[in-house]
């Protein structure tokens, strides 16, 4: 009897203990860029574009790398939405659960979530390159989709899985087709699933770094056009950060404080949307 | 037989895998009856009324042989308009499962897949179909409010409503009252014997008094073949092979 007493409390501080120390880190990156950032966070950074010189610390905002940011994430949460939704909705219910064709797909998607972004970022740079595109606020699209693609897939998969399979019954009892199944009740039954997933994916096309370093490129006007060079916030933040200047290094934390709060404001929203539908949710 | 028949099996046989669930089935289900198929558990009588509609489709590695006649069409010969032989068929599980939608939609989801648009036609059927059910005093007020915030019973009979809306021929009933209580349980036997004048309703139960309560016609099966089938009476009273009789006296399980 002892012995399970011992077991269980071990096993309740082990999961305290990590609960915790997910939390604290997360409070320790809170604190530093919002104590760095603080003092450089003004009203200028997100009203106005870089003038000249504002990486050497004059004056000037990061309109143009939130705008960038905000365009190229959106349109690569967009495209590879666009691109998996059909792939889980194929996975889970047009193909049955133990065919070999579904398994493969299923592990490839699972070593692609794995390769690393800036892998991405040279596959977007070949396929540019192919196209005749230079770096452009399009490449760095092309990239971040096939960066968050397979994350999108295999999230939305996972998601659909879950879908008890006497829904599917109950909805080809009327008479649905598959395509109907899918679009009516799928689709409403996971709302708040795939919600999630996208936000994950978005998050994760936003934040990263590497696969737009080669394909979108850097440039200091308002991103207008899907063919030129736009800025992004990581690389602002990147470019920042190594400036041997201390005033621009704040700058860069500063950055950091605004791509975390639109990450936080779009989570949010997300919520607040997908709770609307929770209710219909059949457990 | 004298009566026409709608469903009727010829020689149908059933694999998972490397399991034979259904051996060599041979039957046909009497119009405008309640058909039970009695037996013990894992002897393929959901397997047997899921082959009715097809249901046995979306499982792993299903192969069917063997014909099933629904209106002396095979309903497993190729190019079959799946979506017209299911909807002719509504199915009730063991736990009811609505849509994840309003309580509304769940009845009008069905004609409105069928190709219904007028608004006001989809209002008069949904209120119809819940009245059938017995549904409309309890829900006419929450009519927007999701369907899972019934209670199991009601649930069930809303799903028994949305079932009906599609304007099927048969019933099919896999334990439908397995996960209610008494009282709902009666609710929805009440509802099949009204229902049995106009249509054909095959259920499976695992519960003998069930099948003395609601059943006409019989089918028994042990281990994926079909012992006994014919009247209810016959059946209970006189059966004639001796592992109904074990059965019926409650000696295998």
């Amino acid at each position: 009897m002892i012995k399970r007493k011992i077991e269980e409390i071990v096993f309740k501080i082990l999961m305290y203990s990590a609960f915790i120390t997910v939390l604290i880190s997360f409070f320790i990156i809170l604190f530093t860029i919002l104590i760095k950032g603080i003092p450089s966070l003004n009203l200028k950074m997100i009203t106005q574009t870089p003038k000249g010189g504002y990486y050497l610390g004059k004056e000037g905002g990061i309109l143009n790398a939130i705008t960038g940011s905000l365009i190229l994430a959106c349109s690569s949460t967009f495209l590879s939405m666009m691109i998996s939704f059909p792939i889980a909705v194929f996975l889970n219910v047009y193909n049955k659960k133990k065919s070999r064709y579904v398994q493969v797909i299923r592990f490839s998607f699972d070593v692609l979530t794995g390769v690393p972004s800036i892998v991405y970022g040279a596959l977007g740079l070949i396929v540019m390159y192919f196209f005749n595109l230079r770096a452009s606020l399009l490449g760095g699209t092309i990239a971040v989709t096939l960066l968050i693609l397979p994350l999108m897939c295999r999230g939305i998969d996972e998601v659909l899985q879950m879908t008890p399979k006497s829904l599917l019954e109950s909805s080809y009892a009327l008479g649905s087709t598959s395509l109907e199944t899918s679009f009516k009740i799928l689709l409403r039954q996971c709302y708040p699933g795939i919600i999630t997933t996208i936000l994950i994916s978005f998050g994760r096309g936003i934040g990263d770094a590497a696969s737009v370093l080669f394909t979108a490129g850097f440039s200091d006007n308002m991103p207008g056009n899907f063919l030129r060079p736009a800025a992004t916030l990581p690389l602002a933040i990147f470019f920042q950060l190594t400036s041997p200047i201390k005033e621009v290094q704040s700058r860069a934390y500063a950055a950091a404080i605004i791509l975390t709060m639109i990450i936080l404001f779009i989570s949010i929203m997300s919520r607040v949307i997908s709770l609307r539908f929770e209710k219909y949710k059949i457990k | 037989m004298e009566q026409k028949s709608h469903i009727e099996a010829k020689k149908l046989n059933v694999y998972y895998g490397n399991n034979h669930v259904l051996k060599n089935i041979n039957l046909q289900i009497p119009d405008k009856k309640i058909t039970a198929i009695i037996g013990p558990s894992g002897c393929g009588k959901t397997t047997l009324l899921k082959s009715f509609n097809r249901m046995i489709d979306i499982f792993d590695e299903v192969k069917v042989t063997g014909e099933v006649l629904f209106d002396n069409e095979n309903i497993y010969k190729k190019n079959i308009e799946l979506t017209h032989v299911r909807k002719k068929m509504g199915l009730l599980l063991q736990r009811p499962f609505p849509l994840p939608m309003s309580i509304f939609d769940n009845v009008a989801y069905g004609p409105k897949i069928h190709g219904l648009k007028s608004k006001k036609k989809i209002r008069e059927l949904v209120e119809f179909y819940l009245k059938e059910t017995s549904l409309w005093n309890e829900v006419k007020d929450k009519l927007q409010a999701p369907a899972t915030s019934l209670s199991i019973g009601q649930q069930q009979r809303l799903c028994l409503a949305r079932g009906l809306a599609v304007e099927p021929e048969v019933i099919l009933g896999d334990e439908p009252t397995s996960a209610l209580d008494p009282i709902a349980t009666r609710k929805i036997e009440e509802k099949f014997h009204q229902l049995k004048k106009d249509y054909t309703i095959v259920i499976v139960t695992h519960i003998l008094r069930q099948a003395k309560r609601l059943a006409d016609y019989v089918i028994f099966m042990y281990l994926g073949e079909l012992i006994e089938a014919g009247p209810a009476d016959k059946i209970f009273n006189e059966p004639e092979k001796e592992l109904t009789k074990e059965y019926i006296k409650g000696l295998i399980s």
